[in-house]
């Protein structure tokens, strides 16, 4: 399964082209207006671009403008589901009955639709709140049922538009998760904010600004060395992976970054990311006293002024330090540090 | 939610309370004064004459065939006016409610202009045998004509504030139009056209204008309850006032309908 995207919508100059392959996860990341959205409505068929080929697994879904051809296939005949910030479970119907509506609305008979929608609840975990109303159902719970009912209408392309933005902070780490197990294996598109979204349920990041695409990539790779300002502004984040072993995660090169795992923890000896702002490490020009848990030795191999503070790089690790940090500490490039961090800064994911 | 809240209301000015109780008493005191001059002794008697009760039969039978015109052709009004843009739909939507604001008695005379035997439409229809003005079915037309505006009206409003959002995520699980209007919109604005249907209902039982001018007033033919008050006022005032007040009861009953339609949104 691949979508090939390419469009123009002149009346809010959003014109840019890319391409989902078979499985794959990508994030659109971009400042409110950069045409995300507009990308997502060109794709569920909800807007009508002046120029366009929209092609999924090798259907034309939208072609208009340059050849003489011209294909619009109506929104529920594209088999493109969203998700949206908010759950908009049917207030009328059941959870059941609202996971129902896609295998119904295939044309599956009711005892079969409700099968259907009684294993995507269990998939998602909510099997229990199948015969609740969603006014009964608490936040999270029905951005759940949102999932499995996405997921029931067996879509070819799973679009996203930022889906944990309305949640209670509590409940995003554990959607989060699931939504991972979900689009694992799913042609998807995610609409983000969020950095831990991209990197954690994309394998490609596109950013887009003033409608252009203006970088794009693996998301670790977009998300610890970002070009763009946009990018640069949300992401930068130090990323370290490798194994998680007696609360730490055990990197290649020997490094051991303690962290707190975010739930569900990892277990021992699997795989595992720790992320840390930039923000959260101190620089000091020998080991400080006090022993903090994470202390590494580098080297500075580059400073970069940013608005309000000076990025300091040495090698994959990066900390932001006042102006005046690098002048007393007479940092440069080549020169020795060591970079501190807390442990309750550092969060850890299973990958 | 809060603004129903006594505890966090602003205070109002004092003076206001003077005009608002005028008001109230000025809409309510007419109703007391019937329900006075009501002649209890005879009430039964009264609303059960053979006229009473045959323009009460006309007027519910009539009332109810015109409330569901409105409907059969005031939903699918209503999500066109809610659902599409196009150039001229706002002057078009203004036409359509036209009826609102038109003297009943001036809708009349244009009903008999259209239907009527020397009408646009009354040639064709006299061809085909059928004579409508001055018939029941004349009825039918006169209430469905003032009512309709009334179903499209509200049901249009509970269809904007309702929005589209639901529609298009239904869409977007594979529901064609007809699946999305079947399944989500309809049920979405359900309270919105319970609550249109019973004000068209309480339009259509009250008409008198329209239905005089283009209907006559032919006793067990067209002369519906309103019109039937109208006439005894003349001859027996006490049966005018007792079957008056059966049609206050019927108002309140459809306003007491209506608020439990809208309440449960």
């Amino acid at each position: 399964m691949t979508l090939e995207y390419d469009a123009l919508v002149a009346d809010r100059g959003v014109e840019l082209a890319f391409e989902v392959a078979a499985g794959e996860t990508v994030a659109l990341l971009g400042p409110n207006g950069s045409g995300k959205s507009t990308v997502l409505s060109v794709i569920s068929g909800l807007l009508r671009p002046d120029r366009a080929r929209v092609v999924l697994d090798g259907r034309v879904l939208t072609e208009l403008g340059d050849s003489g051809r011209e294909v619009f296939v109506a929104p529920h005949d594209r088999r493109v589901a969203s998700l949206a910030q908010e759950p908009l479970l049917f207030p009328h119907l059941s959870v059941l009955d609202n996971v129902a509506f896609g295998p119904r609305s295939g044309g599956s008979t009711k005892s079969a639709s409700r099968e259907a929608a009684q294993h995507w609840l269990a998939e998602v975990g909510i099997a229990d709140l199948a015969d609740r109303r969603p006014d009964q159902v608490s936040g999270g719970q029905a951005q759940r049922a949102a999932v499995a009912r996405a997921l029931a209408a067996e879509p070819r392309l799973l679009l996203l538009d930022e889906p944990m933005a309305a949640l209670d902070v509590a409940v995003t780490p554990a959607l989060r998760q699931l939504l991972r197990h979900v689009l694992a294996d799913r042609t998807a598109i995610v609409v983000t904010h969020d950095v831990l979204d991209a990197l954690l349920l994309a394998d490609r990041v596109i950013v887009l600004e003033d409608g252009r695409v203006v970088e794009r990539g693996a998301s670790t790779e977009v998300l610890t060395r970002p070009r763009s300002a946009f990018a640069a502004r949300i992401a930068g984040l130090n990323l370290v992976a490798g194994t998680w072993r007696d609360g730490a995660v055990q990197a290649g090169n020997g490094r051991r970054i303690a962290g707190e795992a975010a739930d569900p923890a990892p277990a021992d000896g699997d795989p595992a990311v720790a992320v840390f702002s930039p923000a959260a490490v101190a620089v000091f020009r020998s080991a400080p006293g006090g022993s903090p848990r994470n202390a590494f030795e580098v080297t500075v191999t580059e400073l970069e002024p940013q608005h309000g503070h000076v990025r300091v790089r040495a090698g994959e690790l990066s900390a932001d330090v006042t102006a005046q940090s690098v002048a007393e500490l007479d940092l440069a490039p080549g020169v020795p540090a060591v970079f501190a961090v807390k442990a309750t800064e550092v969060s850890v994911y299973p990958t | 939610m809060t603004a129903g809240d006594p505890r966090t209301r602003v205070g109002l000015p004092g003076w206001l309370l003077v005009p608002a109780a005028v008001g109230a008493a000025f809409v309510l005191l007419p109703l007391v004064a019937i329900v006075l001059r009501t002649p209890w002794g005879r009430f039964v008697e009264l609303i059960t004459s053979e006229s009473a009760r045959e323009a009460l039969l006309l007027s519910l039978r009539t009332s109810s065939i015109a409330t569901v015109t409105c409907v059969l052709l005031g939903v699918p009004m209503a999500v066109v006016l809610a659902r599409t843009s196009w150039r001229g739909l706002g002057v078009l939507r203004s036409l359509v409610l036209l009826p609102l604001v038109l003297p009943p008695v001036v809708g009349g005379i244009a009903l008999l202009y259209t239907f009527g035997r020397r009408g646009l439409l009354g040639e064709s229809f006299e061809v085909l045998g059928l004579q409508i003005a001055f018939s029941t079915t004349a009825v039918v037309l006169a209430q469905t004509f003032v009512a309709l505006p009334f179903l499209v009206v509200s049901l249009e409003g509970a269809l904007r504030t309702s929005g589209q959002r639901y529609e298009v995520i239904a869409a977007s699980l594979g529901a064609g139009p007809t699946t999305v209007f079947r399944r989500v919109t309809m049920p979405l604005v359900l309270p919105g056209l319970v609550s249109g249907t019973v004000l068209a209902f309480a339009r259509a039982l009250g008409e008198f204008g329209a239905t005089i001018t283009f209907a006559g007033s032919l006793e067990g033919v067209t002369r519906t309850l309103p019109l039937e008050i109208y006439l005894r006022r003349e001859t027996d005032a006490q049966g005018a006032v007792a079957l008056s007040l059966v049609l206050v009861v019927v108002a309140i009953l459809v306003i007491g309908f209506a608020r439990q339609g809208r309440s449960s949104v």
